[in-house]
């Protein structure tokens, strides 16, 4: 691999963290304290919906954000040739 | 059979298989001590790290605290949960690149200084060793409770299945052992819940019977919101505190967890990079289920309890409740004489004070479960314990043997003699765990959750930076370090211990004078940025690594050809 596409590869990856990152902290830090009163207006079953994305919704996301992470990374060793 | 009997046999088969995995598992290398020779399947991998990680406070504490809690408890499972996904995408992969055998060695490595390295360990050593105190004690409390032994036994019988699994297994007999405990707990912790969730909302998904409503057709939640408002606590769905210091707090504890050296270095045992980043999905799924379960079990036990004892005669309360009294966790006060206990928010009249550990370890009476499910959380309890123990004694012996002896002392040392070497740290690391789970320091507790703290003002930013930042340089690296820890400390002596104004009763009246409303357990995420920016502006002013640094960390950026580790 030359330092060319090794900048690509870097590029691409550190795209992915940002946008896996933003939804981090957007379902925890946004949704589960900063906005969780406006939130709590609305329920789902018995649960109003600020309080539930911190004790349940952000712990889901989180295992998905890590497993799509998993996908999209070798997929993208692939590509670049990098994988084993 | 009664819960003696049956808490004697499922600890005795669990301690059996834990004695047997580790004679199947010796270690023979210092690969294989260290890192369990890098050939962990990743799947194993991510039980291990979960075991590893959900210690004594997890299985025991966290249900109580989020019981008491409610809302506030959140910081708790996001911050320990939220912090993987910087595991994943920030540090594991680069770190299982690297392929060394400790943090230190990264550290060491990548700043080219053994000034750095040195700075390492002994951040490493101070957060291990506060985290592991708390550990044995948690073996003591389990063994007292559940099987009246005296506590000071029960951490000796603690420390010996220890000592042997990791003294002769290392790595590999902890991971394989850790495995094992990871079934025996979650076993442990799911079992009461279904069967709780499924009697008071006939669910049995725990996940799900938190927002179901009970048999009078009214939601949980609701029902105890009306309860606290009624006694006077704030609303279990909403919280008390700043939301700043929430804010501050979660981050703390994320970037603490994903700063931990124990479990950073399970990253280390897999055999390529994109095992590093499975074992890391795995390991959040594997610790998810008890952590999505945990505020279920809270909210049940709860509620239960205020129906069971709010406003009710003392004579006709049930046989648990007299039991838990007995272990002075439960102390009932009739204050005005009327023989019905009063449990309200106002301290001056409220009559029960019960301890938050009961949620977890009573909660199986509470709801009348069978006597082979009110034995298995001790076993469960003690599973959480053991597995965490037994990850931070490896950290500290590799920190001495490796760190310290091989990287330091002696270069020359044999690889035998570093084994020896790795052994003997072992079993003095266990010793000293153990003094200090018979005989606490007031201050353990209160230290081990500022560990996060620590590991979030030194570590994670010196980690982070020499992947991300090629520019980074030792000046940089050490200055940010020292400068985030020191800082973290004094916040901690100020406003947790109150040195500097006459000690710990100065402590409520300090409170008001945090900074920017942050309490010491949030300030971890103030200590992190402060060195982010201290080793930013200090490299920009001081040479630039080395080409040959340059080139490693061009190199663990590519995941391919990561190979076996390297002295």
């Amino acid at each position: 691999m030359n330092s060319e596409q090794q900048k690509k590869y870097w590029k691409e990856n550190l795209k992915y963290l940002a946008i896996l990152l933003s939804i981090w902290f957007l379902v925890s830090y946004v949704f589960g304290i900063l906005l969780v009163e406006q939130l709590n207006t609305i329920t789902l079953g018995g649960f109003k919906l600020g309080f539930w994305f911190a004790q349940q919704g952000s712990i889901y996301v989180f295992v998905i954000l890590i497993f799509v992470y998993i996908k999209l990374m070798n997929s993208l060793d692939k590509k670049y040739n990098v994988n084993e | 059979m009664d819960i003696q009997t049956w808490t004697w046999i499922l600890v005795g088969i669990t301690f059996a298989l834990y004695i047997g995995i580790a004679i199947w598992s010796r270690a023979s290398s210092t690969g294989e001590f260290y890192v369990a020779g890098k050939g962990v399947h990743p799947i194993a991998n991510g039980l291990a790290t979960a075991a590893d990680w959900m210690s004594a406070a997890s299985f025991i504490s966290m249900a109580g605290i989020i019981s008491f809690g409610g809302y506030e408890g959140s910081v708790y499972l996001m911050g320990w949960t939220g912090g993987y996904v910087l595991l994943a995408l920030l540090l594991a992969p680069y770190l299982r690149k690297f392929g060394k055998f400790t943090v230190p060695d990264f550290i060491g490595d990548r700043y080219y200084s053994n000034k750095a390295r040195i700075v390492a360990v002994l951040c490493a050593l101070l957060v291990s060793f506060t985290y592991v105190a708390g550990q044995m004690q948690g073996v003591g409390i389990v063994f007292a409770r559940f099987l009246e032994v005296d506590r000071t036994t029960g951490v000796i019988i603690g420390m010996f299945i220890v000592l042997f699994y990791a003294v002769l297994g290392g790595m590999k007999g902890i991971t394989y052992t850790q495995v094992a405990q990871y079934c025996v707990l979650i076993f442990a912790f799911m079992v009461p819940a279904i069967f709780i969730s499924f009697q008071m909302t006939g669910n049995p998904v725990p996940q799900i019977g938190f927002g179901s409503s009970g048999a009078d057709g009214v939601y949980l939640l609701d029902k105890l919101d009306g309860l606290h408002r009624e006694l006077g606590f704030h609303e279990y769905t909403t919280g008390s505190k700043s939301k700043i210091d929430v804010f501050f707090i979660t981050a703390a504890l994320m970037v603490g967890t994903a700063g931990l050296p124990h479990v950073i270095v399970r990253f280390f045992t897999v055999k390529k990079v994109s095992d590093a980043r499975k074992s890391a999905g795995w390991a959040l799924l594997f610790i998810a289920i008890l952590y999505t379960t945990a505020p279920a079990i809270a909210l049940f036990a709860r509620t239960n309890m205020i129906e069971t004892v709010s406003n009710q005669p003392y004579a006709e309360m049930p046989q648990w409740l007299k039991k838990w009294e007995k272990t002075g966790l439960i102390t009932f006060t009739d204050k005005n004489n009327d023989g019905i206990i009063q449990y309200v928010a106002n301290k001056e009249t409220n009559e029960l004070e019960v301890d938050r550990d009961i949620m977890v370890l009573a909660n199986p009476e509470i709801a009348g479960l069978p006597n082979w499910v009110i034995a298995l959380v001790a076993a469960g309890g003690l599973a959480a314990a053991l597995s965490t123990a037994a990850g931070l004694l490896l950290v500290i012996s590799s920190s001495v043997s490796h760190d310290i002896i091989k990287k330091i002392i002696n270069p020359e040392i044999s690889e035998k003699g570093e084994l020896v070497a790795a052994r003997l740290s072992a079993v003095a690391a266990v010793c000293v765990a153990g003094y200090f789970g018979i005989n606490p320091p007031g201050f353990v507790a209160a230290v081990v959750a500022l560990a996060f703290g620590l590991a979030a003002a030194s570590f994670f930013p010196a980690i982070v930076l020499g992947i991300f930042y090629k520019r980074m340089n030792k000046e940089g690296a050490i200055a940010g370090m020292v400068v985030g820890i020191l800082l973290m400390l004094f916040y901690m002596l100020k406003f947790k211990f109150g040195v500097f104004d006459g000690g710990k009763t100065a402590v409520e009246a300090l409170k008001k004078d945090w900074w920017f409303g942050i309490s010491p357990e949030g300030f971890g995420t103030v200590a992190m940025v402060v060195n982010f920016m201290v080793s930013i502006t200090i490299s920009k002013f001081t040479p630039p690594p080395p080409l040959k640094v340059q080139e490693i960390v061009d190199n663990i950026r590519i995941p391919s050809g990561a190979g076996d580790a390297t002295h």
